[in-house]
């Protein structure tokens, strides 16, 4: 054994905190950055953490620092680590453990508890941590002994990381960080009823091949799996390979390339025409690493009716969850991808099929009226496509403005897209972004938010001023909560029930508030101006887009209807009913 | 449709709450739950009985039950060679004239008298739940004033006969 060697073990069997524990686990498991917020029971870490050199950014509230995680772990594949306090600061992460763990995002969350001695005695700020969480992470572990911290740890980084990932939490109390025990991190971890199945089996690949190679119209349906799996390449390569066109989740945007022949668009609620009916009208649907949700299937009844449904995913129990499944395979999308790319069967006569696709989507493309003056929120969109190459990373809230952004901004790598999709936050985008720029220092970060989403985490601009992260916010300024106000206009006739906000701030000078410059724009040509300034400046500029209130996201297929029931579609010049 | 689940889990603070818990958000609802230690050390054993609506339910429950990292195994063994048994104390009001009816009524069931007092006796009865039912309907017109059950406790029996014909509850 080398000295060095021997130093390091001599060091992972030293004696030490808790707190200093876990600072050197971060160190171990190469942690970049952690975001979190301090608060008093996890003084003795945060104390620790003063020394450690250990790269903390202070959001200025917990909600900021655990979507910022997500976005971090969007964007590197890497697990987002959160610090929060005991009781307020550990319930103020809730809305974004079951964002992640929704979106099967890693993050590694570690919240402070009131002393052992003390737990369960309604003492200050205590809250049943584990008892909030159990039903929102992926596992949660609270250390009752200093000896249990270590592994603990480990564990919940092989948890958060491997199989279908997710959030995982760890409550410490508070004596716990300032107890001694000796530190041992090499341990291996061992969790027989954790076992993921990685690896596909080999006859329901076999079974798959089969189907495909009788199939006439088949069509492969691509959800975030695919990223958080690294085979945006192998799904590209298996599609040319057998002919077999793509639709993709909101969420899974990116994993095969927008501009691509055989690429349909995004499917579901505000999906392509063409992508929605090649679910409705394919013989074969094979699904790799989506979820089934109910906005990409619409109404179950009328979901792909004539098609033998093929699911790849890692998590068996998604196989067969929300709708009847007639190959199932348990795996990695990669490793099924590229078993499946191996084999090569007989491809499938996919011409007559593709043809009829090419003449859907030459037909009914998506569409908006232009007017030249107002700015239409689908062309800002397309402008920022057009000024950033398509290269952006691109963060959203929820709503309106998202659905826009999926629709126009052409995904053509994977890891750009940093969207709320399973539970739908408003709030997200913003430090969402500060997790994504960290993640790729050099990368160009827009955050497209709605004027009601960006009041609920706007201070973190704060941190984005301080950091002085080249963020450009984009705010798509309707004075409305505009998805909302959409549903009262279609289905709740016009009565608009407290989604209408005429009075919003000066986002110009809230903006000058923190130190960052504003702009404003109200026409479409002003528009193209304030996006090339704000490009030309290094360093976060805000963006506040006065677009009108009126204008709905289309095609829609509402709520209880089936795919082939979209409306809001051109056909011809026409829009249908 | 009745299925008994067996499953193992790690003996850990919290565990019996994630799964029942994991039940109460998907509204699947427990007729029993029987918990205790297995021969490890560490590892205890959990019987459910639960009734769904159908088989695609019953799947979807062990797969989310196996999504757990403290269970170990799942089994569905409703339709295995299976020992399934239920404890019952059952409380009965009984006059010391009525005494020697009750035991020969109890007799068949090879239950027995665990408590007497001057109005009333504890009979405590040990099988299948529907042996249990049975017991305790023929005690309720002496006037039932208590009944405590555990639950069904159950295993699959050493050798399978029926093997054969054994449905499996994954379609993976």
């Amino acid at each position: 054994m080398t000295r060095m060697k021997v130093e390091e073990k001599a060091k992972q069997k030293m004696e030490m905190s808790g707190a200093l524990m876990l600072v050197e686990a971060l160190k171990a498991e190469k942690v970049e950055v952690i975001f979190g917020y301090p608060g008093g029971a996890v003084l003795p870490l945060y104390d620790q953490l003063y020394r450690s050199g250990v790269f903390h950014v202070l959001t200025r509230h917990e909600q900021g620092a655990i979507h910022a995680a997500e976005g971090y772990a969007r964007i590197s594949g890497k697990p987002g680590v959160v610090i929060a306090t005991s009781g307020p600061g550990a319930t103020n992460i809730v809305t974004g453990l079951t964002d992640a763990m929704m979106d099967s995002l890693p993050l590694v969350v570690f919240t402070g508890q009131v002393a052992t001695s003390v737990i369960g005695s309604d003492a200050f700020q205590e809250a049943d941590v584990v008892g909030i969480t159990m039903p929102i992470t992926k596992h949660n572990y609270q250390v009752r002994d200093i000896s249990e911290l270590p592994k603990i740890i480990k564990e919940a980084f092989h948890i958060a990381t491997t199989g279908r990932p997710g959030p995982v939490l760890i409550d410490i109390p508070k004596d716990i960080t300032t107890a001694k025990g000796e530190f041992d991190y090499e341990q291996e971890v061992h969790l027989p009823g954790y076992q993921p199945t990685t690896q596909p089996n080999h006859l329901q690949i076999r079974r798959l091949v089969e189907a495909v190679s009788q199939s006439k119209r088949p069509v492969i349906l691509a959800g975030a799996g695919v990223l958080h799996a690294n085979a945006s390449n192998e799904l590209r390569q298996y599609a040319e390979q057998q002919n077999i066109p793509v639709v993709h989740t909101l969420l899974g945007l990116g994993g095969f390339p927008a501009d691509h022949p055989l690429f349909l668009g995004m499917a579901g609620m505000h999906g392509t025409y063409t992508a929605n009916m090649a679910l409705y009208e394919c013989d074969l649907l094979i699904n790799i690493g989506a979820r089934f949700d109910d906005r990409v299937t619409g109404n179950l009844k009328y979901f792909a009716p004539k098609a033998t449904v093929a699911h790849i995913d890692i998590d068996p129990a998604e196989i067969g969850k929300n709708v009847p499944t007639k190959i199932p395979i348990v795996s990695d999308a990669k490793a099924a991808l590229q078993e499946l790319i191996h084999q090569q069967g007989k491809p499938a006569d996919t011409s007559a099929w593709l043809r009829q696709l090419n003449e859907w989507k030459q037909r009914f493309p998506l569409y908006y009226e232009e007017d030249g003056q107002t700015i239409k929120p689908q062309k800002l969109v397309e402008m920022i496509y057009e000024l950033t190459n398509g290269e952006a990373i691109i963060t959203t809230d929820v709503g309106q403005h998202q659905m826009w952004a999926a629709q126009y901004y052409k995904f053509n790598k994977p890891h750009r897209w940093v969207t709320s999709g399973g539970l739908g936050t408003m709030g997200f985008g913003l430090p969402a972004a500060i997790g994504a720029q960290l993640a790729e220092r050099n990368a160009t970060v827009v955050s497209i938010v709605g004027d009601g989403g960006f009041q609920m985490t706007f201070q973190e601009l704060s941190v984005i001023q301080e950091l002085q992260l080249p963020i450009k916010v984009v705010i798509v300024n309707n004075q409305a909560l505009g998805m909302v106000r959409q549903w009262q206009e279609l289905f709740y006739e016009k009565r608009y029930s407290h989604s209408l906000i005429p009075n919003q701030p000066d986002f110009v000078k809230l903006a000058e508030a923190y130190n960052v410059p504003g702009f404003r724009a109200k026409t479409e040509a002003e528009a193209m101006e304030v996006l090339k300034k704000a490009f030309a400046i290094d360093g976060p500029v805000l963006l506040d887009f006065h677009v009108k209130a009126d204008e709905n996201v289309y095609p829609m297929v509402a709520p209880g209807k089936g795919l082939h029931e979209m409306v809001g579609v051109k056909a011809c010049g026409e829009l249908s009913q | 449709m009745r299925r008994i689940i067996t499953m193992t889990v790690n003996n850990r603070p919290g565990v019996l709450n994630r799964i029942t818990g994991l039940f109460t958000k998907r509204h699947y609802n427990i007729e029993s739950i029987t918990v205790g230690h297995t021969e490890i050390e560490g590892i205890s054993r959990m019987t459910f009985v639960v009734n769904v609506e159908d088989e695609r339910i019953a799947e979807q429950i062990i797969k989310q039950l196996n999504k757990q990292i403290d269970v170990l195994k799942v089994n569905d063994i409703t339709d295995q060679a299976i020992v399934a048994r239920e404890l019952a104390l059952v409380k009965v009001s009984v006059t010391p004239a009525l005494r020697q009816e009750i035991y020969a009524l109890i007799e068949p069931f090879r239950a027995s008298i665990v408590d007497v007092s001057k109005d009333s006796l504890v009979i405590q009865v040990t099988g299948e739940s529907e042996k249990v039912e049975a017991l305790i309907e023929l005690l309720r017109p002496y006037g039932i004033k208590e009944v405590a059950r555990t639950g069904t406790t159950a295993f699959t029996r050493g050798s399978q006969k029926t093997a054969a014909t054994h449905k499996t509850a994954f379609i993976i």
